[in-house]
């Protein structure tokens, strides 16, 4: 009772009452807290409590090592495990300036797609849900179980692959890759149909998105909202178009935006972009050039002192590295951006006035994923 | 009159879309064949892994059961979460040197991320991954493993 | 005696006439009302088992999953082992509840449910109870319930079970508005409010096509508004998972859990043999004025499997309802009921009065 005192409510009403919303909670899928200020059912304010699913990750890459690191990042944003691999080696590469193989690229930038094609698949699981559509939640899932096993086939791991190694990967594709990668994107493209035509073109859903939580480009800009939740706002904040990494310069793909600015356009845009990633992945699966799978490395990866910085696109936004290193195999400040952070700044803002309901749906829009918030 | 139109519209458009979503559902309930559930502790006879599966840090042995590892030490030190720990010892060759051999090669199943750090960087390739996933103990103790075989030696040549 | 499962007027009054013969029509009469309410109470608990593993079932092949398959052949017996741990199950009190409130909520749920379902004709004479105005009291007792609901979320002391008790209250009282109305229509066709009567009026064509246009209207206002009243997805905002956790039961335990969760699925099964009985006919077979040939190949099928098979049918349509759509937000509940559905009705009733006028039903 005595936190909830302390809120930082400007002026408390007497007919506000408070409810925790969290940290168990079935919509907000994981240990978020939210302390809501309800008037009825209308969300009055909202003050969202962090931390729960804090482990120091940016304190434990102080004393590892750069490969060491990267098994850490996977369990950052663990639904776009390998994206954050990516960047890490992205940074460590850059830093010394490594020429990496095209191969390694080509895999690389696969392996990223079909990360965000099963980070949507399973947003549209739990968006569903969230609305009370439980079926959603099984047919994402479904789908979804087809990635997870090529990437079993693969790397080892279903779910936090540790794939990327400084320098390339850690094992060549396995040989049924393309294979198995060419049958997932025919089954999935029929799959898809079944999304919308139970979901996003369904009136009841219709009715509960659209006009709910509306966050401006400017809004969407000052509280540095990016990904699928930021151009949703039409703000053109991919950083595969902005600053291009591994292939998104050579391949041919549309940046989804949409300019209604509400639940539903952000909606559509993470449904747009499973078909925008399904298509580079037809660009790419085809042409991997044959080659080493890892660049030459020395066995132990020291950075010149300095501060590096990179950004990669992963499936919630913008993921931005940080290191100051000393020179020393670790480094001395590791400092994450982690989109899911600033994603969820902006939920007080778009769902003031909004009634509990539209809460969980401006929620579940933004794609939250708690251990990126707390890291 | 436009808004009289459009009420009938919206509820035409509605219902469509209610139905279309029905017909979704009503077709898999109607489509036993698309059952995608795993029968898991009946099909494990015949339940197949992939090779590369990451079950646990195993150490690689052969059927004369002799293995690669020399106790370098080198996995120890690339783990991130001290979860392998070495233990040599020293003994006296065939051509009277004292070498380093393996004691003990200690494996915390219980800290490990499978990382796949040990196993890339082993230079002798003394180390895997096995199949098995059904870790499940009552004892956590148990989950400390000794990966080298109670009688096993080096191969040969290896070290 | 003479047992016959297309009639049980005979094997009624068999009993009646022998438990009179060897006592006294006081003692008889005692004797009756415990036999029955032994048997609905069976019924009660056989039918809201059964359902609740109907249910796991159907939203699993909706689902592509197979459902619970554990416990004995294909899993049927899941539900009573769900029920034994319930019964065993501590029961929870909360710090400054309404005691007696948060006690005899459950109950108040369980017995509306319960005494809605003695007005209900299994088959010819097999009915607890036949009011002349059964449809009014089944109307007037179901929506008892509503009582029960948000005493719950009242007297637990907490505000998910609040904000869920006075969701139901809002929905349920607007939603009896559609469910009376759309029973009406078919009162107006068939003139009677007697449920033994409306099923011997549909023995020439069920009212859903004697009255087809309106009939056909009246029976999807009233699925709807039937699946809402009954709390059930997409109209389950009272217990509303993923905002309010469990809602207006977030603090029962054990047994009186179950009561609710049993009255729900009862409540279910009301509503479809409701819908059943008023619009396709209850226990009537499907009869084609004209064709005896095929009429009496449809008597042979007896009248429990008639009655059952149309409940069924409903009942798993307001399952198809539940595992297909999402939730709906309160305002548009409530927009859904006073802007479209209640002037939906209000002139579909016009309009099968001026049917009836006309006589233009079949």
């Amino acid at each position: 009772m005595k936190e909830i005192i302390n809120l930082p409510v400007s002026k408390i009403d007497e007919e506000e009452y408070h409810i925790n919303m969290g940290p168990q909670h079935p919509s907000t899928h994981g240990v978020l807290r939210l302390v809501v200020s309800l008037q009825g059912e209308i969300v009055k304010n909202l003050k969202p409590h962090c931390g729960y699913i804090h482990r120091g990750i940016e304190k434990m890459c102080e004393k590892d090592t750069y490969p060491q690191i990267i098994h850490l990042t996977d369990r950052i944003d663990y639904l776009s495990s390998h994206i954050s691999n990516h960047a890490v080696c992205l940074l460590v590469e850059k830093a010394l300036e490594i020429e990496i193989p095209e191969r390694v690229q080509y895999i690389r930038t696969i392996m990223d797609e079909l990360t965000r094609i099963q980070s949507h698949q399973l947003w549209w699981s739990s968006f569903g849900m969230d609305l009370g559509g439980l079926t959603c939640f099984f047919y994402g899932l479904r789908d979804r179980e087809m990635i997870l096993d090529i990437w079993e086939e693969t790397t080892g791991s279903r779910f936090l692959q540790s794939y990327n190694c400084p320098g390339g990967v850690m094992q060549d594709i396995h040989p049924n890759f393309q294979k198995k990668v060419h049958a997932f994107l025919k089954t999935f493209k029929k799959k898809i149909k079944d999304y919308d035509r139970i979901l996003s073109g369904n009136v009841i859903f219709e009715n509960r998105s659209q006009g709910v939580g509306i966050l401006s480009k400017e809004d969407a800009i000052s509280y540095g909202v990016t990904g699928p939740s930021g151009r949703g706002s039409g703000w053109s904040c991919d950083v595969r178009k902005t600053e291009p990494y591994s292939m998104y310069s050579k391949v041919q793909f549309n940046e989804v935006l949409r300019y209604e600015c509400d639940t539903y356009s952000r909606y559509m845009v993470r449904m747009q972009e499973m078909h925008e990633s399904m298509n580079i992945i037809e660009q790419l699966i085809d042409n991997i050039p044959a080659g080493d799978h890892s660049a030459k490395m020395k066995a132990v990866i020291k950075l010149p002192a300095g501060e590096y910085f990179q950004q990669v696109e992963s499936a919630r936004g913008e993921l931005g590295l940080y290191v100051v290193s000393d020179g020393n195999k670790t480094p001395y400040r590791m400092k994450f951006r982690t989109p899911s952070f600033s994603n969820l700044s902006v939920l007080d803002h778009i769902s003031r006035d909004m009634k509990i309901a539209d809460l969980v749906a401006i929620g579940a829009s933004l794609d939250l994923v708690i251990p990126d918030i707390d890291r | 009159m436009n808004s009289f139109f459009k009420y009938f519209s919206d509820i035409f458009h509605g219902v469509k879309s209610l139905l279309i979503g029905m017909s979704v559902t009503g077709r898999y309930f109607f489509s036993p064949g698309q059952i995608v559930t795993q029968q898991y502790p009946e099909n494990r006879k015949n339940l197949q892994m992939f090779e590369r599966f990451k079950g646990e840090v195993i150490m690689l042995h052969d059927e004369n059961n002799l293995h690669r590892c020399n106790g370098c030490g080198i996995c120890e030190n690339n783990c991130p979460n001290g979860s392998i720990e070495v233990i040599p010892a020293r003994i006296t060759g065939e051509d009277g040197k004292s070498k380093r051999i393996i004691d003990k090669h200690i494996y915390h199943l219980g800290m490990c991320t499978f990382c796949g750090l040990c196993v890339k960087n082993c230079p002798s390739n003394a180390l895997g991954f096995g199949q098995e996933f059904e870790h499940a103990v009552f004892d956590r103790s148990k989950l400390t493993k000794v990966l080298n075989k109670t009688g096993s030696s080096i191969i040969k040549g290896v070290e | 005696m003479t047992f016959n499962i297309y009639d049980f007027t005979s094997f009624n009054r068999w009993i009646d006439e022998g438990l009179n013969s060897i006592m006294s029509p006081t003692w008889a009469l005692i004797t009756e009302m415990a036999i029955i309410g032994i048997v609905f109470l069976l019924f009660y608990a056989v039918v809201g088992l059964f359902l609740v593993y109907a249910e796991r079932k159907v939203c699993a092949f909706m689902q592509n999953r197979v459902g619970p398959n554990r416990v004995g052949p294909y899993g049927i017996f899941q539900t009573i082992a769900d029920f034994i741990k319930l019964l065993m199950k501590e029961l929870v009190y909360i710090k400054d509840s309404d005691k007696l409130l948060f006690n005899i909520a459950p109950f108040i749920v369980i017995i509306a449910s319960f005494m809605a379902l003695s007005a209900i004709p299994f088959a010819k004479g097999l009915h607890a109870i036949d009011f002349d105005i059964g449809i009014l009291y089944v109307i007037a007792v179901s929506s008892l319930g509503v009582v029960g609901i948000l005493l719950a979320g009242w007297s637990s002391n907490n505000k998910y079970s609040l904000i869920g008790a006075m969701r139901s209250g809002a929905q349920i009282v607007s939603y009896e508005l559609s469910v009376g109305l759309s029973l009406l229509t078919i009162i107006v066709l068939s003139g009677t409010m007697q449920f033994s009567q409306i099923v011997e009026m549909q023995s020439n064509g069920w009212f859903i096509f004697k009255g087809h246009i309106p009939a056909f209207i009246a029976f999807v206002v009233f699925l709807i508004s039937s699946t809402a009243e009954t709390n059930r997805g997409p109209f389950d905002l009272a217990e509303a998972e993923s905002e309010l956790t469990a809602g207006f039961h977030t603090e029962y335990s054990g047994i009186k859990f179950a009561f609710f969760f049993l009255a729900e699925y009862m409540n279910m099964f009301l509503v479809a043999s409701i819908a059943a009985t008023v619009f396709l006919g209850g226990w009537m077979p499907f009869h084609v004025s004209g064709w005896a040939g095929f009429n009496t190949i449809m008597d042979y099928i007896p009248p429990l499997v008639w009655y059952f098979g149309k409940t069924a049918f409903i009942i798993w349509l307001m399952m198809l309802f539940k595992w297909t759509f999402p939730r709906l937000r309160i305002d548009q509940l409530l927009t859904l009921e006073w802007k479209y559905l209640l002037p939906i009705n209000l002139v579909n009733i016009l309009f099968m009065a001026f049917l009836v006028l006309m006589h233009w039903h079949f």
